[in-house]
């Protein structure tokens, strides 16, 4: 069981190699690489993250956090992963405005767009492998990426999908 | 310190309508920024957008860019909280809820519904990424998709650190269109 100490410093990580967004590097070093749970669990605590207001990753990390140890190892999770690039953040917003329209600059940002979306979908591919969906919960997850990728708003897809899925676990596990 | 109150208040309502992550309430933030207080045009909020998600971190981060615009420094700070807290708290009182019922059928039945629908819709922000990152390589979209899927296959199949795919993709984009 990982203290709130070490919470804070996996998430610090997560934080700042977490590029086009942290949930895909939260998966890699809770799972991957510090084996705290499996994909199956990762994706458990990512579903429901999804289903909590505010941004998907903080949530994940406060469920998991509290999870290891309680109130101060959600606190530890969230300000590890937000310290790094708030710090960043503050440098970049003030040379953004003056650099940002640069070309090498621009280039490189397309260059980790890139790498960050591949990520992103690798991450994805590799839950769903994992998390060893049966055919119906194949479907579940095909409705909810293609709705998404037709502009269906999130939270229709939440509200229609949440519930069939959770139908289904049921049907699958009496 | 006008402004960053009005902007504060005019955030913390949307950190508990932001179902699905940040971006669901994008259109609310342009509305805040651009429309309502007129704090920077539509090509600057694009852009600080656009950086964020170039940026490390969770890429809810973008209200701490606006915060600075606003009000400097402490707006960074206060933009962040406003956007963040509401959530935060909410979703730390849910996981001491769902601690207390560790282990319960209708829990797990809860939480392993909601996995493809989660899965699908990382497929669908990684596609929907995927297709700015691509366009944004200009008269080169070939080697935007193929950094892409390189790195798709690397996560998919190694357990290797993907910093170095993004790094690569840096230097490939400073030579390519820089």
């Amino acid at each position: 069981m990982p203290t709130a100490a070490q919470l804070f410093a996996a998430y610090f990580q997560v934080g700042i190699s977490g590029f086009g967004g942290a949930n895909a590097w939260a998966r890699y070093v809770v799972v991957e690489k510090r084996g705290w749970l499996t994909d199956a669990e990762y994706a458990a605590r990512l579903g429901l993250g999804q289903v909590l207001p505010g941004p998907n990753a903080m949530n994940c990390a406060i469920i998991i956090g509290h999870e290891f140890a309680g109130v101060p190892g959600a606190i530890a999770a969230v300000t590890g992963m937000f310290a790094g690039p708030l710090s960043l953040l503050c440098g970049l917003a003030a040379l953004y405005d003056r650099y940002g329209e640069l070309q090498p600059v621009r280039g490189a940002l397309a260059g980790v767009a890139a790498g960050a979306a591949g990520m992103m979908l690798g991450t994805a591919l590799k839950l769903a492998r994992r998390s060893k969906p049966t055919w119906p919960m194949w479907a579940v997850l095909a409705a909810a990426l293609g709705a998404s990728l037709c502009g269906v708003s999130i939270g229709w897809i939440l509200l229609v999908l949440g519930p069939i899925g959770i139908l289904t676990a049921r049907m699958e596990r009496p | 310190m006008k402004d960053l109150m009005a902007l504060m208040a005019g955030l913390a309502p949307l950190s508990l309508m932001a179902v699905g992550g940040g971006s669901t309430v994008l259109a609310d933030m342009h509305r805040l920024i651009v429309e309502q207080h007129g704090w920077m045009d539509d090509a600057a909020f694009a852009r600080r957008y656009a950086l964020a998600q170039a940026a490390p971190g969770p890429n809810i981060l973008v209200v701490g860019l606006f915060g600075w615009h606003v009000a400097g420094p402490i707006g960074v700070l206060g933009a962040t909280l406003a956007m963040c807290g509401p959530a935060f708290l909410l979703a730390l009182g849910f996981a001491a809820t769902r601690r207390r019922f560790e282990g319960a059928h209708w829990l797990r039945l809860i939480e392993r519904g909601l996995v493809p629908m989660a899965i699908g819709l990382a497929a669908a922000s990684a596609l929907h990424l995927g297709g700015a990152a691509v366009a944004a390589w200009g008269p080169r979209p070939l080697w935007g998709a193929a950094i892409m899927a390189a790195t798709t296959a690397v996560v998919f199949f190694t357990k290797r650190s993907p910093l170095w795919m993004l790094a690569g993709g840096a230097v490939l984009g400073v030579l390519l269109i820089g």
